[in-house]
């Protein structure tokens, strides 16, 4: 029994103390290392967080350059995918025409548009003005642990932490890191992402969450009946990060097995250009 | 440049190229998570760390694989050290199977290195949920780990093969 004690004993010294002729440090000292990297990076300390932001400089443009093949590959295997969705996507153009056509709305929209802004000043509600920066995707991971993308804007362009990421007029995410040159925005479908929504027709607040996959979904919701079979997502400006009004994703009771699946309008893993937008109150 | 020389270079050149490749990984997040199959993910530097601590370990140096693992943080936006940490353990768990065994076997390997994978990506989840707060999705984690699992008998063989060809060529 001691000796087999011993026996353990010693594997585990030779495996984690010893050094081997093409090892400088031993196991222990690298595992010791990293636990004080991360102690330290919990207490935030500025030496860790400069570190941080060097590494992240260096490996977001690499990471950029060596995804470039597998990058070439996703995109053959999208064009594809294309050439058989070609009928489906014949459908999609003729219902957008018939769509098109009935423009003559959009002269009724503008006013509306027009009349809610006169009114919400009337109120005394807040109106925002936005700056816009168009930032180009470096990285793209649908990574089993997180979902975020990395853009080339950083503080050099006064991007900000917590500034809107939208594709087109969708919000796709919001910024959580910046770096000199580069910033980390968290996707609308991660885990980690809560977002103050309201939601269309019925002006119901409530709070979308990311689930990790293609759709998100509504938490915290008193009433789930009073949701209309077809609704539409935005933004509720709640928290006064984002404006309200931002559409994110649709709800379709009809299509959806879990009635609180929110469908989002932007393909979140065909990102290549995003706008980073910041909202500011505007002064009257 | 002398025949021999040029000869020298490759065979260094072969004999570090899964190192590179596990550069590469760490970089590129290498695991066809782009084929967009439910829960198909593998982690690939889990592979290649395992396979080079417990059978090549003279062709990998335990600061590369401290320094693939910052790298993965900042790929994947982890709080840093987390990724280096897993990586380090998963070596020093090669390294005692490695001490302990008189007659490698891959089948037996295999199994350790299921042990090997659970205990790694537990101190990764514990650090990430507990310690920073970040949510994670279980049922993608056990397919990742799973996965993984699987495909180390098949990467073992063609690494096996790999070194076998190269050593033997280095010795020509």
């Amino acid at each position: 029994m001691a000796t087999n004690r011993e026996d353990f004993v010693i594997a585990i010294r030779s495996a984690f103390l010893k050094k081997s002729n093409k090892q400088r440090i031993s196991l222990i000292g690298l595992i010791l290392i990293s636990i004080t990297l991360i102690i330290l990076g919990k207490i935030n300390l500025p030496a860790i967080n400069y570190l941080k932001i060097s590494l992240n400089e260096i490996v977001y443009r690499s990471s950029f350059i060596v995804s470039i093949p597998q990058k070439k590959i996703h995109q053959s295997i999208k064009i594809i995918n294309d050439h058989y969705l070609v009928y489906e996507d014949y459908r999609d153009i003729k219902k957008k025409l018939k769509d098109l056509q009935l423009q003559s709305k959009k002269y009724e929209i503008e006013f509306i548009i027009e009349e809610n802004l006169r009114l919400r000043k009337l109120i005394d509600e807040y109106v925002y003005n936005s700056e816009e920066l168009i930032a180009k995707v470096l990285i793209d991971k649908k990574s089993p642990f997180l979902r975020s993308i990395i853009v080339n804007k950083g503080t050099k362009d006064k991007v900000e932490l917590g500034m809107a990421v939208l594709d087109g007029s969708y919000l796709v995410g919001k910024i959580v890191e910046t770096n000199y040159s580069t910033s980390r925005a968290l996707l609308i479908s991660d885990l980690n992402s809560k977002i103050p929504v309201s939601i269309e027709p019925g002006n119901i607040q409530s709070i979308l969450s990311g689930t990790g996959k293609f759709v998100g979904k509504i938490q915290y919701l008193q009433n789930e009946g009073l949701i209309e079979k077809i609704s539409i997502v935005y933004t509720s400006g709640s928290g006064g990060l984002f404006k309200s009004g931002i559409p994110i994703g649709k709800i379709n009771k009809f299509a959806a097995e879990d009635e609180n699946v929110v469908k989002y309008f932007s393909n979140l893993s065909q990102l290549t250009f995003v706008k980073l937008v910041s909202f500011k109150k505007e002064s009257n | 440049m002398s025949t021999k020389f040029r000869k020298i270079i490759l065979n260094k050149l072969l004999i570090y190229l899964p190192v590179f490749i596990l550069f590469i990984s760490v970089f590129n997040e290498f695991d066809f998570n782009y084929l967009n199959y439910k829960y198909f993910s593998f982690n690939f530097p889990f592979i290649l760390i395992f396979y080079l601590s417990l059978k090549r370990v003279e062709f990998l140096g335990y600061g590369y694989i401290f320094i693939a693992g910052l790298f993965n943080d900042a790929v994947l936006g982890f709080p840093i050290g987390v990724s280096s940490l897993t990586y380090l353990i998963i070596c020093g768990l090669a390294a005692y199977l490695k001490n302990i065994t008189l007659r490698p076997n891959l089948f037996k390997d295999w199994v350790y290195f299921l042990f090997t994978i659970l205990v790694a990506n537990s101190v990764n989840y514990f650090l990430l949920v507990s310690f920073f707060s970040i949510e994670l999705n279980y049922y993608e984690l056990s397919g990742n780990i799973f996965f993984t699992f699987l495909i180390y008998y098949i990467f073992a063989h063609i690494l096996d093969f790999y070194y076998k060809s190269v050593l033997r060529k280095k010795n020509d």
